[in-house]
């Protein structure tokens, strides 16, 4: 099937008319969740994702930890959020993306100001069209940061692979379906640290400095609208 | 009482101490593997099979194929599973019930590194299009843990699928090795202090911060790659992991597998 795609037009544009390191339209929004210590939506292109925190004292009291917070997060997807309808509740491929998406959290927090409590970070996918996995981070960390949970820094992600013979940013959906390899990245974008990285397909090591290179350059932006984000909900306006 | 679980202070702080003198308690190099032992055909009930031993890391690979249903959308293609257990006989802190979060990323970052180095050309596998097809089932079980599960398990799948037979006389043909194409190797680093050390042990996993796992196959490209556990690597550190990766993985495939 891989072949009988196209995915690089012949102007060298991708199929919806990005050029190759273009990111889709992002928007993010925080406090959307009323009741949670912390929240925000996220649209990345059109994927639309929800993010709850609540921050409380481990339970059971044999799992705390007693120096530091432990990070819970949950990525679930609806059952309407894909083309066929996915079974509600864990299967492999969310209990994987659950697990690195706590420890690339994890490194993001100070865990050592939160003694005994648990982050629970509930990820909610309404809409999935390719990048879940990084978009439900870059929202995530907005989210706790909403929460007020104290942070070394926003966690950016964003994802680069190959399709159609050519390094491009942030995989469409066809191009994460037809493309010869996905490479979803997480950053603290601080100190440049990488804090989830996973790769699946066909990359030279060349190839993958190319889509490092990529993702880092815009980090940059991705950063920016998380924290404007933040700044429209806490920023006090002129005149209040 | 079983105090394997745990790692004391002062243990920790000898492993850390030893490495910034660039020592492993074993004596290993930071790119040394321990001793790997290889044991083909070690279920012959299994359609192909394979113990690894990777130090004392004892893991059992064994391959079942049986006919089966296509996938809708790839009607022309046979299937293959992958499934890692962790059997609680393997460690203290091992339960049994469903598989653990640790258990599916195991499997998973194994699955896509033989998935992705296209090891089984599943087209070949076809035996009625769109009706029947041949599934292979690999089911790998942790014996004895003592560090680098997915190494362990990536060494034993291939070496069960590289002498995997598809039973093909059940449907009055004849029988036909599973036709086998490239050979991936995975190779996992801990990030201790400053230093990646490759195949590390239990105790060196306890003090470690963060693991990457990258597995290439005959080409030098990369199939799979896994950031795990919680850590951070610069990317300095993953161009070296890729470079440590690509070195190390040829010498094993040459070593082991008699393949360049």
């Amino acid at each position: 099937m891989e072949g009988n795609v196209k995915l690089i037009t012949d102007d060298g544009l991708r199929l919806d008319g990005r050029s190759s390191n273009e990111i889709r339209p992002i928007k993010i929004q925080t406090g959307v969740i009323e009741k949670a210590d912390g929240s925000a939506y996220i649209e990345w292109g059109a994927n639309k994702i929800v993010v709850a925190v609540y921050v409380r004292e481990a339970y059971p009291k044999h799992a705390q930890n007693m120096d530091r917070a432990i990070v819970k997060a949950r990525y679930n997807m609806a059952g309407f959020s894909v083309e066929e309808r996915k079974r509600p509740g864990p299967d492999r491929r969310t209990m994987e993306i659950s697990k690195v998406i706590s420890e690339a959290l994890s490194s993001a927090i100070i865990l050592e100001k939160l003694p005994r409590a648990e982050v629970d970070v509930f990820i909610e996918v309404l809409e999935a069209d390719a990048g879940t996995r990084i978009a439900s981070i870059t929202a995530s960390s907005v989210a706790i940061a909403d929460a007020g949970v104290p942070m070394r820094d926003l966690v950016v992600g964003c994802t680069a692979g190959k399709a159609g013979g050519k390094m491009v940013l942030d995989l469409s959906k066809d191009e994460d379906n037809y493309g010869e390899a996905d490479i979803p990245m997480a950053i603290l974008p601080r100190t440049g640290k990488v804090v989830l990285l996973q790769i699946d397909g066909d990359v030279s090591p060349e190839e993958f400095d190319e889509a490092t290179l990529m993702i880092t350059n815009a980090m940059k932006d991705i950063s920016k609208i998380q924290r404007d984000a933040l700044m429209k909900k806490y920023s006090i306006q002129d005149g209040e | 009482m079983d105090s394997n679980a745990v790692i004391s202070e002062i243990k920790k702080g000898f492993i850390l101490e030893s490495l910034k003198n660039g020592k492993r308690l074993d004596g290993r190099s930071m790119s040394d593997y321990r001793e790997i032992k290889i044991t083909e055909n070690y279920v012959p009930k299994a359609s192909g099979s394979a113990m690894v031993e990777l130090g004392k890391t004892k893991v059992v690979a064994g391959i079942k194929i049986e006919e089966g249903t296509p996938f809708p959308d790839s009607p022309d293609n046979g299937v293959m599973a992958l499934n890692i257990e962790l059997l609680p006989m393997a460690f203290p802190t091992f339960e049994s019930g469903p598989p653990s979060e640790q258990a599916v990323e195991f499997s998973r970052v194994v699955d896509r590194g033989i998935r992705e180095s296209k090891v089984i050309d599943t087209s070949k596998l076809v035996i009625e299009s769109g009706v029947k097809v041949w599934m292979i089932f690999v089911d790998i079980d942790i014996l004895n843990y003592d560090g680098n599960i997915i190494d362990a398990c990536t060494l034993a799948a291939v070496s069960a699928l590289r002498n995997a037979v598809v039973p093909a006389s059940k449907l009055g043909k004849e029988d036909f090795k599973l036709p086998v194409n490239s050979v991936p190797v995975a190779v996992t680093m801990a990030k201790i202090g400053d230093e990646l050390v490759c195949d590390p042990d239990l105790q060196e996993e306890q003090v470690s911060n963060g693991r990457i796992t990258i597995t290439m196959s005959e080409d030098n490209h990369i199939h799979a790659m896994q950031k795990g556990d919680v850590g951070e690597f610069s990317l300095e550190e993953i161009r070296k992991a890729i470079k440590t990766s690509c070195d190390t993985g040829s010498k094993l495939r040459k070593e082991l597998f008699k393949v360049d």
